[in-house]
This record gives C-alpha cells, structure tokens and sequence, in this order.
C-alpha cells in the first residue's frame, strides 16, 4: 500500500537537494529519450546546448538578453499573481507597449531630439501597456468578470491592432514590414552602453527586479496584494478597498509589460512586428510559477528557460533537428522540476501489506 | 449490560503526524452494541483523529481493529461502510438542489431500475421506525440544520450503517432540537445499533450516553459508567486537573453603565433581497456584556457586521454614543461607515468574527503579518513597519500562551484555540471601547474556553461594550448580562442573564417559526 501524507515544513537545504534530484533525474531520462528517438550521444547533445548558450561571448550577451526580457515581464505579472488574479494578458500587454513607442519613434522621431522623445515613449509605453491590463482589471473589480479568460482575449485585440499599424507604417509600401525605425538618425533608440546593445536592457531589469522586491515584501502596497490575494474577505474587513487594490495593481503589472515592449522595441530590436513579444508573455507565466511569485528566486527561473531556449536552438542546427525536440527536452525537465513539489509537500511511504494477510489468514 | 455484544474492538491504535505530537497513542476501545458511548475530550486531544480511523479517512500506524470480533482493515471509508460504520460529520455533505431522497440515495449502486419511489417508501420506513421527522421529497436548500442534519443520518442508516458515529452533532442545534435528536439516538440503541457521540458539553454527555471515554493528549485516560460520575470527575479527567466549571459573572458596575451603541429599526437585506434583519432595535451599554443568541443563520452575522461598516443597511440608525450626559447627546452615525472611517472618527471598535482564518485572520500569513492587518496603514512612509507588529505578537504569544513555534510561524499551522487567542488578543491590543465576537469559542476546549471568557469580562471591567454572540445557552446564561434573542431576523426579546432560563430563551430562539427561515 502506499501512503500519501502531508509534510509539515522542509529544511530549505532538502527541498533544494530534491529541486537539484529532480533536475539531475531529468536529465538522465532526457538522455534516453535522446539516445532512443535520434541515436546521438545525449552527452553530446548537452555539451552543444551549454554551447548554445555559453558558446560564445555574443552567445552569453543573447541569453542574458533573453534572460532579461523574461524575467521583467514575470516580475510585470508576479503583482498580479501574488493576488490571485490570473493574468495572462502579458503578451498583449507587451505589444501595446512596443506599439506605443515605435508610435512615437514613427511620428514624432522626425521632430524631436532623444531627450526630449525617449521620456515620451517611457511614458507612451507604460500607459499603453496599464490601459490593456486595467480593463479587465475594473471589469473583475466591478462585476467580477473572470480575469483569466478576459486577459487572454485581449491578447488577440493587441496582435490585430499592431498588425494594422505595421501595415499603416510599413516601409517599403508592400514589403508588410516595418523595417529599422530611424535607421539614420537613431532617434528614439536607447542609448547603449559600452560596445553592447544588450547591457542597458540587463541593467534596468536588474534594478526593476530589486525594486520589486522591496515593493512586493516591505510596501504597504505590497502587504494589500497579498491579503486580498489570500483572502478577500479579511481584506474588506481590515477596510482595504479591495476593488482599488486590483486595479492599482493590474495598472503596475501592465504598465511593466509595457516597459519590457519599450525595451524590446528601442531597446534592441528597432522595429514592431506582431510576434515581438514572442511568447514571453505566457513563457513568463512558467517562470513566474516556477519561482513561486518571487522576485528573487524568479532570476534563476528566468534563467534557466532562457537556458533551455538557446540551447534547444542550437541541438536543431547542430545536429539537423527539428526544433521541437529541444521544446521536448524543455517540456520534461519543467516536468520532473514542477512534479518535484510534491515530493516537496508530501511524503510518501510504501508500506508492507502485512496487515492485510494477517487478517486474511 | 451482562450479554452486551462488541461492536467495535480498537487495540493499541497509535497515529503520528509528520512534525506534530503524536495525535493517538496505543488508544484501546470498546464499544458495544446497544450502547451509547461519548468520547469526551478537549481540542486536540485525538478524538476526531480516532473515529476518522475507524471510518476509513485515516490509517492507523499500529493498532488493531475488530468490528463484530473479526479483526479488518479499513483503508478506505468504503470498506469502513462495508463494515456497517457510518460517520456524521460536523460540515454536512449534501447537495443543495436535491431533495432528501435523492440526497439519501446518491451514490448507491443499487440493483435494478432507478425508483425514487421506492426509495422514498423505504425512508420513510425508517423514519417511523425510528421517529424522524424527514419529508423525502423537500429540497436541501428549503431545510434547517437540524432537518439537514436528520437527512444525513437517515442517509446512514439507509446504507445500512449499524455503527454510528456523530462528530459534535449539537454544536449547530437549539435545545429543542437537540432533544429531538437524542430521542432518535436513544431509539437506534435500543435497536441494538452502537453509537458514538463527540462532544465538548458535559451535560449532553450526561443526558444522552451510557459510557464516557476519555482521551487526552492523544491517549485513553480511562472509561467511566456516566450513570456513577459527574461532570466535575469528567473534566479532571479531561483536563488532568481539577477545574472550576463556573464562569465568572462581574457585577456591572451601575456608575460606569452608560449607553455606547444605539440601534433602531435596523434592516438589512442580502444582495439578492433576503430580510436578514427585520427592524432590530436594542441599546449595548459600557462595562456589560450583551449577549446574542439564535439559530444559527438568525441574523447574527448580519447585525455585528452592519455595527462594524461591512454590510450594506437597507434602513434604520445605527449610533456610537459618544457622551450621553449632557443636554444632548453626542453622537456618531455608524451606517455608511466603512471600518478605515469608524476608525478616522476615533471610534475604536474590535471586531472577532467567525470565520476566523477566512475573515479575522489570513491564515498563510504568520502571527506577525496578521497583527499588522488592523495597523499597517500608520504612518506616512510607503513602507510597512514590522517592528511594532512584532513586538505585539510577543506580547500577545506570551499573555495568552499561544502554543506556536515562534512568531514566524503562519497561523493555518495553530491550532483552533491557538488561533483564536491569536485573533482575540489583537482585537483586544487596540484597547476598543466596543468588542463585537461572534461564536468566540467554538471548538475550543475547556481551558482555551475560560481563558476568552476571563478576557471578555477583563474588557467589560474596563468598561468596555462587549457584544457576545454564542451558541451554547449554558455559556450564555452564566456569561452573559442581558441576553437579545434573534429568531428569523427579528429580535424576539431581551431576557436578564441573571434571571432568564434555558427554556425560556430556547423557546424564544424559535418563537417566530424559527424553521422556516434559511
């Protein structure tokens, strides 16, 4: 018979060691699948991985980048989440970001200088991204709409509208691309730092992740999230509004979507296309779940999808595969990394059946 | 009790909790048939624990078990069934929308077509055998309590159940209904079935059973015949110390009475347009304590919140009387208040609900973040200050001895009591002149019990408007000053705790027709 019970609290130190298990078991299962689905050596396969993200130091800049982007939307929706409201409109609110600030590299890029304009588009950015999630945000806080679905619907608004404004702007009329936005002049581009275009993105989501940190744990704003989070009623009872509460907070998770659309679009990339947000947006879900909605631990997180991404691009070109069998090494290691909670929360023991034959006999 | 026959044999049964005391340790009982037998324990002590085992939630580490002489397993309520072993539990699971019959017979996999009619006949054939009061036909959600909990057991005994066992069963009764209910439990002993019956009230113990069990901490302390014992032996046994079972009654201090909340024609409705409050007046003076009593649903809930600023009021005043000794009196308009604007008027007033964990406290949260809730908002900086919160946890652990690993600990790992004494003593930190509690010590144990009680009068000594809402009449009648009876949402009267009886406030309790509201 097994036997399934609660645990009451684990040593910090054993629930790392079965995280790092879980990791190791995967890894060998991995292996096999490897060996037995394309013959190759797994170990092989690992190396090229790390390779795909440690390879080079244009590779490492790339999976800090990418690192980066998926850790500032996930501390974007972790406020949102720590309140038990379910947002997975981060991909729309991304691009909504993006589209407001190559709006204003587009319009206004021609009339005003980069100090004047990339405050502009601070600003443009964090607004668009707030107003896509404050509206379903008011609409839960007033009819308790279901936030899940709502969100997501939004998604799709936001793809079609930036779909209709890179056909409004796009260059060469036809092409259905927007191209380099100021290619010349550079005008609305982030200023870079040193010789890496990456950097300046590294280190603004690195400042956004402490200040979140000390947002979320020492805020008054921070303590509101989580009582209505845990418990609606005792937040009404204490006088919390909590209607106020989730839409303050639904303007800050959307607004830091926005952001990362800002960083995305003068940032790095220089152009808007519909698939900017490239996932993130639900990647960043995984993340924000994997790291248990904190900030912290929400770096190795982020770091270890990002990981997962290079290196599942890199097995497919060196070794000629299908890019989804990197997207099934990921798939199982999140699963062994996610299943290991239970063993985490419960204990399990299998017992011999004695009793019973006893009985029978 | 010469020929009695054992219907339940437990040896040596022992069930540990990871992290936790041992909930039973090499606990041995007997129950017979034809007997009624009360296991009589404080919180904690593993009674709940050891009738789960019996019925197929738990499974023991060790120990034996034998239904009928034959030693089995029960690794499942499924078997526990199969063995004749039914448990009534304290949340009562039934589907609303059904009617008793189809409640009765869900689940069952009976042989040939599905004839509700049939089944309807064969309960009301236990209904008279055994004298409940059931219509098979009438929705869950038409029912009381107590006709709820009728359909629960009749569902127990329609599956065949010869063992029964009942998880605090009057914890949601009036005295009448109790009655009732002890009438059938007596018919179904002398059918030969045995009965186990949890319960916290002595005197129930001693109106309805034929033996007493005692468990503490986790063990079997003994067994008495309840014909030779009393409840002083009981609770020593309980306990391990002798008690004194009286509460305390200060008298009210005539100088300092005066009146503090003014209520007049109160109504409120639910938002889906229930009367839950019908015109409630009533005066809660200083240095008393006031106490409530109703069925359960009677508009208890309604009345402290709409006091407290958290439930919307269809008409009436509600006044916080400042000073009512000059010419004309001073005061404050409660309703449209929210609980942040009772506070910026200077009202200071300290609200214990009852869902505890749900409402009073955020139960993932540990004992320091739930002493900040009330006061977080203090001072200007953005930023909470946990230093005062903690030092206030400290206080309140160490006055009320909470039992708890430490301060950091989040308050879902304390037991009931525990979290009680947690929720009370920051209510009472705040030094309120209105203290509003609501069913302050359900589920509690003896000690935890008189601990609130003694904290409720130190309140009212220090001329403090104390509302008491409670369930046990017992406790009522020897706590309370002035006791308002609710009956339907109406206030059905206001008795002298001093004067008034049990029956008088029980019939009170159900005066208006108290079975036909929801």
């Amino acid at each position: 018979m097994i036997h399934i019970s609660k645990r009451r609290e684990m040593p910090l130190a054993q629930a790392l060691a079965i995280r790092i298990g879980a990791i190791a078991v995967a890894l060998v299962v991995c292996g096999i699948i490897t060996a037995i689905t394309t013959g190759l050596n797994p170990i092989s396969v690992y190396a090229t991985m790390f390779k795909g993200a440690f390879g080079s130091t244009r590779k490492i800049w790339i999976f800090l980048q990418e690192a980066a982007m998926l850790l500032c939307v996930s501390l974007a929706l972790t406020p949102a989440f720590r309140m038990k409201f379910w947002n997975l409109g981060g991909e729309g609110q991304i691009l909504m970001g993006a589209l407001a600030s190559a709006a204003c590299m587009i319009v206004l890029g021609k009339t005003m200088s980069n100090v004047v304009l990339i405050p502009i588009m601070l600003v443009a950015s964090l607004v668009a991204g707030a107003i896509w999630a404050v509206i379903p945000a008011i609409f839960k806080a007033r009819w308790n709409t279901n936030e899940t679905l709502f969100t997501l619907m939004m998604n799709y608004v936001a793809t079609q509208l930036v779909a209709y404004y890179v056909i409004v702007w796009e260059v060469p009329k036809g092409s259905g691309n927007i191209g380099i936005i100021n290619q010349s002049t550079e005008i609305g581009w982030l200023p870079q730092i040193g010789s890496s275009k990456y950097l300046l993105n590294i280190l603004l989501v690195g400042l956004l992740t402490v200040a979140m940190y000390i947002y979320l744990n020492y805020s008054k704003h921070g303590y509101e999230i989580s009582v209505v989070g845990e418990s609606a009623n005792t937040a009404r009872y204490v006088g919390i509004k909590v209607e106020r509460v989730i839409v303050r907070t639904l303007l800050l998770s959307g607004a830091v979507c926005g952001f990362a659309g800002l960083l995305l679009v003068a940032g790095t990339n220089h152009t808007l296309t519909t698939t900017i947000a490239g996932g993130r947006g639900f990647t960043a879900v995984m993340v924000a779940w994997l790291a248990q909605f904190n900030p912290a631990i929400m770096v190795a997180s982020s770091a270890l999808l990002a990981f997962m991404e290079q290196g599942a691009g890199e097995i497919s070109t060196a070794f000629g595969l299908n890019h989804s069998f990197g997207d099934i090494l990921t798939g199982i290691i999140l699963f062994f990394i996610i299943g290991s909670e239970f063993f985490i929360n419960y204990r399990v023991r299998v017992q011999k059946k004695e009793r019973r034959s006893q009985s029978d006999v | 009790m010469e020929d009695k026959q054992v219907a339940v044999r437990m040896r040596g049964i022992t069930k540990e909790f990871p992290g936790k005391v041992v909930a039973n340790k090499d606990v041995d009982l007997d129950v017979y048939r034809g007997e009624i037998l009360a296991l009589l324990g404080e919180n904690g002590s593993g009674k709940t624990t050891l009738m789960n085992m019996l019925s197929g939630i738990y499974f023991p580490d060790a120990g034996t078990i034998e239904i009928d002489g034959k030693q089995v397993v029960i690794d499942s309520p499924r078997t526990a069934f199969d063995y004749g072993i039914g448990m009534i539990h304290q949340h009562f699971k039934l589907v609303n929308v059904f009617t008793a019959a189809e409640n009765i017979v869900l689940g069952l996999k009976e042989k040939g077509p599905f004839d509700l009619q049939a089944s309807a006949q064969r309960i009301k054939a236990i209904c008279d055998a055994y004298g409940f009061d059931v219509n098979p036909n009438q929705k869950v959600y038409d029912m009381s309590v107590s006709q709820k909990q009728t359909v629960e057991i009749v569902k127990m005994l329609y599956r065949g159940a010869d063992i029964l066992i009942l998880d605090e069963p009057t914890a949601v009764l009036t005295p009448q209904e109790t009655d009732k209910l002890f009438a059938v439990l007596r018919n179904m002993r002398d059918d030969g079935k045995a009965v186990i019956i949890i319960t916290h009230k002595l005197h129930e113990v001693q109106d309805i059973s034929d033996r007493v069990a005692v468990l503490r901490k986790g063990e079997y302390v003994g067994e008495m015949v309840t014909a030779d014992t009393t409840p002083e032996e009981m609770t020593t046994m309980m306990v391990g110390h002798q008690v004194s079972l009286n509460i305390d009654r200060p008298p009210v201090e005539e100088d300092y009475r005066m009146e503090r909340i003014r209520v007049k024609n109160l109504t409120v409705k639910s938002h889906d347009g229930v009367t839950r409050l019908d015109d409630v007046s009533f005066t809660a003076y200083t240095g008393e304590i006031l106490g409530i009593a109703g069925i359960s649903g009677s508009g208890q809930k309604e009345l402290l919140e709409a006091i407290a600023g958290l439930q919307p009021v269809e008409s009436g005043s509600i006044e916080y009387v400042i000073d009512a000794t000059g010419e004309v009196d001073e005061v404050e308009q409660l309703i449209g208040m929210d609980p942040i604007k009772i506070a910026q008027m200077g009202v200071v007033l300290s609200f214990v609900p009852e869902d505890r964990l749900g409402m009073g406290l955020v139960a993932n949260m540990d004992i320091t973040d739930n002493m900040m809730l009330r006061s977080f908002r203090n001072g200007a900086s953005p930023f909470t200050d946990r230093d005062n919160p903690r030092h206030l946890a400290e206080l309140v652990v160490d006055e009320l001895e909470v039992n708890t690993p430490s301060v950091t600990t989040p308050v879902r790992r304390l037991s009931g009591g525990n979290v009680q004494k947690v929720l009370v003593g920051r209510e009472i930190a705040a030094a309120p002149t209105v203290l509003l509690s609501a069913y302050a010590v359900r589920g509690l144990d003896v000690n935890s019990s008189y601990l609130i009680y003694d904290l409720l009068n130190r309140q009212k000594g220090n001329g403090v408007a104390v509302v008491y809402v409670g369930e046990d009449l017992d406790v009522l009648l020897e706590l309370c000053d002035r006791i308002l009876v609710l009956c339907g949402g109406k206030v059905s009267g206001i008795v002298d705790g001093r004067t008034t009886t049990k029956n008088e406030v029980g019939l009170m309790m159900t005066k208006l027709g108290g079975g036909e509201q929801q």
